[in-house]
């Protein structure tokens, strides 16, 4: 495990592969939008009983996972840079976290772009989109924590700290909330389930939600490519008025 | 332990003597409340129905108040560093100052809730719960406090980011908190969500202090 | 024409269904643009100091690399 890891620790070839690897997401990527797309406007049907809405599912749901999977990731990545003192560990969370936040945002506009015609208005106390937008604050910390710091290596780790203080909290949260919700429960709302999962509507769904998947890492490496040279610059400039 | 217990004095002796501190949160807690019934409008009934959540977020926002107190005074006069190169812990350091917080800072606060419940119509069954709800609970705030308090100590514009990164982490207690006072006034059983309140201080009792002083370490290297 | 009013119109939800994919689209995109210039304008600042060390290391004797 250890050695893995250190043939990935050495910045310059984590460089290497993910360039290696970036056409080939980018590709993957617009390839499974396409499709995605496809499936999602003109091959799925409508649900009998929400009518053309439950297309707006098929941007909501894979945004929803993106959201939660990029804070895991960013839990474990920041555990891994705590650990093992991994030099990228810190840079690829802080690189997912601004991708993270549009996800969790997405999540949110077209959920209450849903509940309009589902509940009559915009935004409803609603178990998952209430999590959503705690999220969203949590998202928001964590980029604040890295802004507010001078010293990178510093906010790196006290941006670490911040996210496993917080992946420890979030399914306390989610619990909390998803009960805090039963409690209230209004008479008349459906909940965001949807329809019962039919395979029509399962695949475009799955295919989308690789999209996203893909779409993620392909700006996820741009992203941690610009962290590495950014730290770089740093350095060398550090160096030049040192000389 | 002599040590521990010590600084925890010492604490407290500080906060006593700096009395406005005391003071002035108790005001903002009794201020804050009394907007409510300002904005609301005075109808009893329908105080009683938002009265045990308006006196939890009070009680959450004047602890967020407090939090800078646990470590910035000392980082500024340099006791933290003596703090962090004495023989105790720094995990245990940090635990007795979130501890002298809790009895200074949070522990007034509770004390002064029956009054405000009074005002805002709540049923004595519910005051009750509310003062043990508060006493099992508010701990995490505390703790989770710390936290915060610890990565931002030292910066310039702390506060705002302090309050970003601390009140999404309050919202399990405040949810659990206000059910089990909305369950005694409804008669229902609440011994679930204090025992659930007393879950989330010991995880956090023993998470918290590891957190921070991790974090406090950052600060001061 | 009248399929593709039918499409645009979404069963009457069109004007929910089309906003959300819009807005996706549209965070998504400019999320993409950002990230590429951040990128691209730091590379632009890191070519010259790149340049500068590599001709300045052959000059001297290579004495230690203390970056990376």
């Amino acid at each position: 495990m250890a050695v893995d890891l250190h043939k990935f620790a050495n910045p310059a070839r984590f460089l290497r592969i993910t360039s290696a690897i970036f056409p080939w997401a980018a590709i993957v990527t617009v390839l499974l939008l396409a499709v995605g797309l496809y499936l999602a406007l003109f091959a799925s049907p409508e649900d009998y009983q929400q009518g053309a809405t439950v297309r707006i599912m098929f941007v909501h749901v894979p945004a929803a996972w993106m959201a939660m999977s990029i804070y895991v990731m960013m839990a474990i990545s920041s555990a891994t840079g705590l650990i093992w003192k991994h030099p990228v560990a810190d840079l690829s969370a802080k690189a997912a976290a601004p991708i993270g936040a549009c996800f969790t945002f997405l999540a949110l506009v077209t959920g209450s772009l849903w509940g309009q015609p589902m509940w009559g208005t915009f935004w409803v106390w609603d178990a998952r989109l209430t999590s959503m937008l705690i999220l969203f604050f949590l998202y928001l910390g964590y980029m604040a924590i890295w802004g507010s710091f001078d010293d990178q290596s510093k906010a790196g780790k006290a941006a670490a700290i911040l996210v496993l203080i917080g992946a420890i909290n979030v399914p306390i949260i989610k619990f909390s909330v998803d009960w805090w919700n039963t409690l209230h429960q209004p008479a008349s709302v459906a909940t965001m389930d949807g329809p019962k999962i039919h395979s029509s509507i399962l695949t475009p769904l799955l295919v989308m939600g690789l999209a996203y998947t893909s779409l993620f890492l392909t700006i996820f490496i741009i992203r941690v490519k610009a962290e590495i040279l950014g730290r770089r610059l740093r350095i060398l400039r550090l160096a030049h008025v040192e000389d | 332990m002599n040590k521990f217990t010590n600084l925890i004095i010492r604490d407290i002796r500080l906060a006593v003597r700096q009395g406005s501190a005391f003071t002035m949160t108790l005001s903002f807690f009794v201020v804050a409340v009394t907007l409510y019934p300002l904005g609301v409008g005075p109808e009893l009934n329908i105080l009683a129905r938002i009265g045990p959540g308006v006196l939890w977020v009070g009680a959450l926002l004047s602890c967020l108040l407090t939090l800078d107190r646990i470590f910035q005074a000392d980082f500024e006069d340099g006791s933290l560093d003596q703090l962090m190169l004495g023989s105790l812990p720094i995990e245990l350091m940090t635990l007795a100052k979130i501890i002298a917080h809790w009895l200074t800072s949070v522990v007034p606060l509770i004390l002064i809730t029956p009054i405000l419940a009074v005002s805002l119509n709540m049923p004595a069954d519910g005051i009750w719960v509310m003062m043990l709800a508060l006493l099992v609970g508010s701990p995490v705030l505390s703790l989770i406090g710390a936290v915060g308090a610890g990565l931002t100590v030292g910066m310039r514009r702390g506060g705002v980011l302090l309050s970003l990164l601390v009140l999404p982490l309050y919202i399990p207690v405040l949810i659990f908190g206000v059910a089990a006072v909305e369950a005694a006034i409804a008669v229902l059983p609440m011994g679930p969500h204090i025992l659930l309140l007393a879950g989330l201080s010991l995880g956090a009792l023993v998470i918290c202090p590891i957190a921070a002083a991790a974090a406090l370490r950052l600060a001061v290297e | 024409m009248s399929t593709l009013n039918e499409f645009l119109n979404m069963g009457g939800y069109g004007a929910f269904v089309w906003p959300s994919y819009g807005v996706s689209a549209l965070i998504l995109i400019c999320l993409i643009v950002l990230s590429i210039r951040h990128l691209r304008k730091i590379e632009r600042e890191l070519k010259p100091l790149e340049t500068d060390r590599k001709s300045r290391r052959r000059r001297k004797v290579p004495t230690g690399d203390t970056v990376q």
